[in-house]
């Protein structure tokens, strides 16, 4: 009784001291990202991307006020996005959320701050379900409807493979629902899927050959592996070791420069992936992100970082657009978001609040990720 | 207002634990039986009470009616898995018993993982918001009522016996293996409960939430509080849900190291007070104040 | 025979192997909880632990450029020091009082290890250098790859040596008699508490190699990571017959080849649950495990 008394006072007394109020001027905004855990380089792209796009924002300020993003950790798990989602909104009274990448995250999350009524844009959540929570959550990325079709189209039509084995994240949203959409695509162009089931791992497993050694007894001539880059790296690395050596197929989980070091140099040679931007795009806007983030974190920027950039200028742009900061209004101005030229495309969010952007396919190699073509909604 | 906001949360989250711990002391305190599998338990709670809530719960109900109706089924649910685990481990001593509940929580929480209609190893997303401070608390007295009258019947005597002594008490004439499944089944239902109670207070679960750290957890909260004691079981369980918290306000490193913090707490536990804060004893204001004479 | 059978056996053999290597592993890990509990009757929960700590040990070696004959003693030599400590400071104090105390102190050492890891060395997953090129060699349909060879080697030679040491030395023999009645040792002049350090350094050591071999077979290494193996070792050691040295061998390969069947022919997302499964099975069905010795309770 006596211990739980006095933590309860001590804590009644901290309680207070922690509540400092918002300085008169500033718009507080929730970020939840993977800043450490398997996916951390995509969290930590993101933020950088985000701190560029809010420096050159703030210089100017929204309406006289500027933007305070108070940044949480999802550590890549679900449960840990809900929580920071929640603590945003109950403790820290944020206005918007940005957040987070891998869809299995966002959707932990997404329907607390339906519920509470607090718009929530992800960057970078790509699978169907995000937005359909409700009209609070929408995205600036396009969905996996489109990233599926996009691959599929690219297996059978450029690479004229026919015969595809399937590996999917079984503990993934985001792979699941693009397993699903390729299947479909694949079939309906005239290949064929091999095996009586996909092959499924989940995140955190580290050896896949037994996985691997069923599907080279199907002999397929490509493999569809819409996973995250830390199994997939090691999935490539294996899949070399046993003489697998046809082309693997991903999506945007697997950009991040990360791949090669797990890949390693056999690993990494012949495959390709779909993915929201490319730093080698001649385009003059995107060019002068390339220098600048090259400059200021002295790595070339990956589409996470491009993503996150782009999602901070559309949420100030809305805000600016916005009649007031009541997160009624908020929701309106994002979700009438018409034409917006981002570095990753043109971003208009239409009514069920997903953007219609093309992507870009890309090759992995031991230097980077390699622009092949581009390929419009 | 910003306290109620803050707070909130947090003492739902302790009542949750209320449950479990008192739920666990029972089976490991109370009954002497060393369960390292609670968290599966919870977890069978959790899952059908958020099932119910998201495939099956009828529109036109009240709230806290599809909240009670989730609250019973998980307590049912949780109290056969109790039956069925407890039937087979209960033959077992010590760490035997320990460890074949601790690969029947396991067992359960994998076979969670891999069930995609409950969402699987991507979570149960979108659990209707039906827990409340007010519910979950009055679950919490009437779990203490319960036990309290139990622990002062017959059948609570009986279930103390078996922790003394267990070879006496089957000398005595008592059906040893029929009360330590009552408690065990008892303690499960009670993880059941709390499991439905959190669902809807989380609105998403995951089947790393109740993996057996969870369960080490709890046993944590016991046996702080002093294994035995109902008193012990909750200031224990409150103790642990607030501390995390507290960390949190003493910096963002002191927070990190939390776990750490936990399991150095542990060891010295048992290094240097292994009864706990109340050892076998609930609160009782004659131990406070030993007085002349005083029945101690 | 058709072209699908065929199949059917080449891939039975390659889960066999792959079992055989894997299994090889929890047995090294599987010793180790053996010989503790022999000797005073603690399931050392930390016992994972000593399985990572060989293997971050490893790690660092190896980066640094050192050669795996050389990395591998001094990761066994790191475990095993590290278990002698944590015997001296937590384990001897805690031996008096009841079995339950002991259990959940081992508990206590175990996250505490595991989550000292997670903070000084951080929770990502890392990847392990190539201490060995490797190659992988064909017979027929059925792959072997030389980190399969070495481990399966690596195993043979320590529990050889293993062997030896118990039943061939001095300090084998003091450890015999420790494990069938310590008071009794103590009586006859053998200094237990040296015994019992002792025996702790040699499981962890072990532990410690399985560590290594296991970083160079999966390619990465976490702190968490001897949480499920160290389960999935006392699984071992009980399936062979908890205190039995061959026990644990036993038991090791056979839960290494059960996994790797299950991942072959049913699901790999169960393989976890098997072990579990069989531990519950071989508690209910006959306690003392393969080669236990069944002790009744006397009152």
């Amino acid at each position: 009784m006596k211990t739980c008394a006095s933590v309860l006072a001590l804590l009644c007394l901290a309680i207070p001291l922690s509540f400092a109020a918002a300085p008169k001027g500033e718009i507080k905004v929730g970020a939840v990202f993977p800043m450490t855990g398997p996916s951390a380089t995509f969290g930590q792209e993101s933020v950088n991307g985000m701190k560029m796009a809010l420096t050159s924002i703030n210089k100017k300020g929204i309406k006289g006020q500027s933007i305070k993003v108070i940044f949480e950790d999802d550590k890549g798990e679900p449960v840990e996005a809900a929580n920071a989602v929640r603590k945003l909104i109950t403790i820290d009274k944020v206005l918007t959320i940005l957040g987070s990448v891998a869809s299995s995250n966002t959707l932990a999350g997404a329907p607390i701050a339906q519920e509470a009524k607090i718009p929530l844009i992800t960057p970078a959540s790509t699978n169907e379900k995000v937005t359909m929570t409700g009209d609070y959550i929408s995205r600036t990325c396009f969905t996996d409807d489109f990233q599926g079709v996009v691959m599929a189209k690219f297996a059978f039509e450029t690479l004229k493979k026919t015969r595809a084995a399937i590996i999917v994240d079984n503990s993934s949203d985001y792979s699941k629902g693009l397993t699903k959409v390729f299947r479909e695509k694949f079939t309906s162009l005239g290949g064929t899927v091999v095996g009586s089931s996909d092959y499924a791992y989940q995140q955190k497993d580290t050896d896949f050959r037994s996985l691997l050694q069923k599907i080279k007894r199907e002999n397929p001539d490509v493999v569809w592996l819409p996973g995250y880059y830390t199994e997939a790296g090691l999935i490539l690395k294996q899949a070399r070791e046993m003489g697998i050596n046809i082309p693997f197929l991903g999506g945007d989980g697997w950009d991040s420069a990360t791949l090669q070091k797990l890949a390693g140099p056999e690993g990494i040679k012949g495959n390709y992936i779909s993915s929201h931007f490319s730093s080698e795009d001649k385009d003059p806007m995107v060019q002068s992100f390339v220098k600048e983030y090259t400059k200021l974190y002295k790595q070339a920027p990956g589409a996470m970082a491009a993503l996150g950039y782009d999602a901070v200028l559309v949420l100030a742009d809305a805000l600016t657009r916005s009649k007031s900061l009541s997160s009624e209004d908020i929701k309106q101005a994002i979700n009438s978001t018409t034409n917006f030229q981002g570095i990753t495309g043109n971003i208009t969010i239409d009514k069920n609040r997903n953007a219609q952007k093309s992507a870009v396919v890309l090759e992995t190699t031991a230097t980077g990720f390699v622009f092949k073509q581009k390929v419009s909604p | 207002m910003d306290l109620v906001s803050y707070f909130g949360p947090l003492l739902q989250n302790a009542g949750v634990f209320i449950i479990l711990a008192l739920g666990l002391n029972l089976i490991n305190g109370i009954a002497g039986q060393f369960s390292l599998g609670h968290a599966g338990f919870w977890a069978v709670g959790a899952y059908v009470g958020a099932s119910y809530g998201a495939f099956f719960a009828p529109a036109f109900l009240p709230d806290f009616v599809n909240l009670l109706i989730s609250n019973v089924l998980g307590i049912i649910a949780a109290s056969i898995a109790g039956v069925l685990v407890g039937v087979p481990c209960l033959r077992l001593r010590g760490d035997y018993l320990a460890i074949a509940t601790l690969g029947f929580g396991e067992i359960i929480r994998i076979i969670i993982n891999n069930l995609d209609v409950v969402g699987g190893p991507r979570g149960f997303t979108n659990i209707p918001h039906w827990s409340n401070l007010f519910w979950i608390y009055l679950w919490v007295v009437l779990c203490i009522i319960m036990l309290a009258n139990l622990l002062r019947g017959t059948h609570g005597r009986a279930i103390i016996s078996i922790r003394e002594d267990e070879i006496a008490a089957a000398a005595m004439g008592i059906n040893t293996t029929k009360y330590k499944t009552l408690a065990f089944v008892i303690g499960a239902g009670m993880a059941g409960l709390a499991g439905s109670l959190f669902a809807h207070a989380q609105q998403f679960i995951h089947p790393s939430s109740f993996s057996f750290m969870w369960s080490v957890i709890i046993l944590l909260m016991i046996i702080l509080g002093g294994m035995g004691s109902m008193t012990g079981a909750i200031v224990g369980a409150v103790f642990l849900t607030f501390l995390p918290e507290f960390l949190r306000l003493c910096g963002e490193t002191v927070s990190e190291w939390r776990m750490v913090i936990y399991s150095l707490l542990l060891i010295l536990l048992m290094l240097l007070r292994p009864q706990g804060i109340f050892g076998k004893h609930e609160f009782n204001l004659k131990r406070l104040w030993p007085s002349k004479g005083g029945a101690k | 025979m058709t072209e699908q059978t065929s199949y059917f056996f080449w891939d039975l053999g390659q889960y066999l192997l792959n079992g055989i290597a894997q299994g090889s592993i929890y047995a090294l890990v599987a010793l180790g909880y053996t010989m503790v509990y022999g000797i005073i009757r603690l399931i050392n929960f930390a016992h994972g632990e000593f399985y990572m700590v060989g293997a971050f040990v490893g790690l660092f070696l190896i980066q640094a450029h050192l050669p795996f004959l050389i990395a591998l003693p001094l990761a066994m030599l790191g475990s095993g020091l590290l278990a002698v400590m944590v015997e001296r400071l937590v384990y001897r104090p805690i031996r008096k009082a009841g079995k339950i105390q002991a259990l959940i102190t081992a508990l206590g050492v175990s996250l505490l290890l595991q989550y000292l890891g997670q903070n000084l060395l951080g929770a990502d997953p890392r990847p392990f250098p190539d201490a060995l090129e490797n190659k992988t060699y064909m017979f027929g349909e059925l792959m072997i790859s030389k980190i399969q060879i070495i481990i399966i080697l690596t195993t043979v030679i320590l529990m050889g040596a293993l062997r030896y040491l118990v039943m061939h030395t001095k300090i084998g023999k003091a450890m015999r008699a420790t494990s069938y009645n310590l008071e009794a040792a103590e009586l006859m002049g053998i200094d237990t508490n040296k015994v019992i350090s002792f025996t702790f350094f040699v499981g962890a050591a072990l532990a410690g190699a399985a560590g290594v071999l296991v970083g160079m077979y999966y390619n990465t290494v976490e702190p968490m990571m001897g949480l499920i193996p160290g389960l999935k070792a006392f699984v071992a050691a009980v399936l062979g017959g908890i205190g039995v040295i061959p026990g644990a061998v036993l038991g090791g390969l056979v839960l290494g080849v059960a996994e790797n069947l299950v991942i072959g022919f049913w699901v790999s997302t169960y393989r976890d649950a098997i072990a579990f499964a069989i531990l519950i099975i071989i508690l209910l069905i006959r306690p003392a495990g393969l080669l236990g010795r069944n002790t009744r309770e006397k009152v």
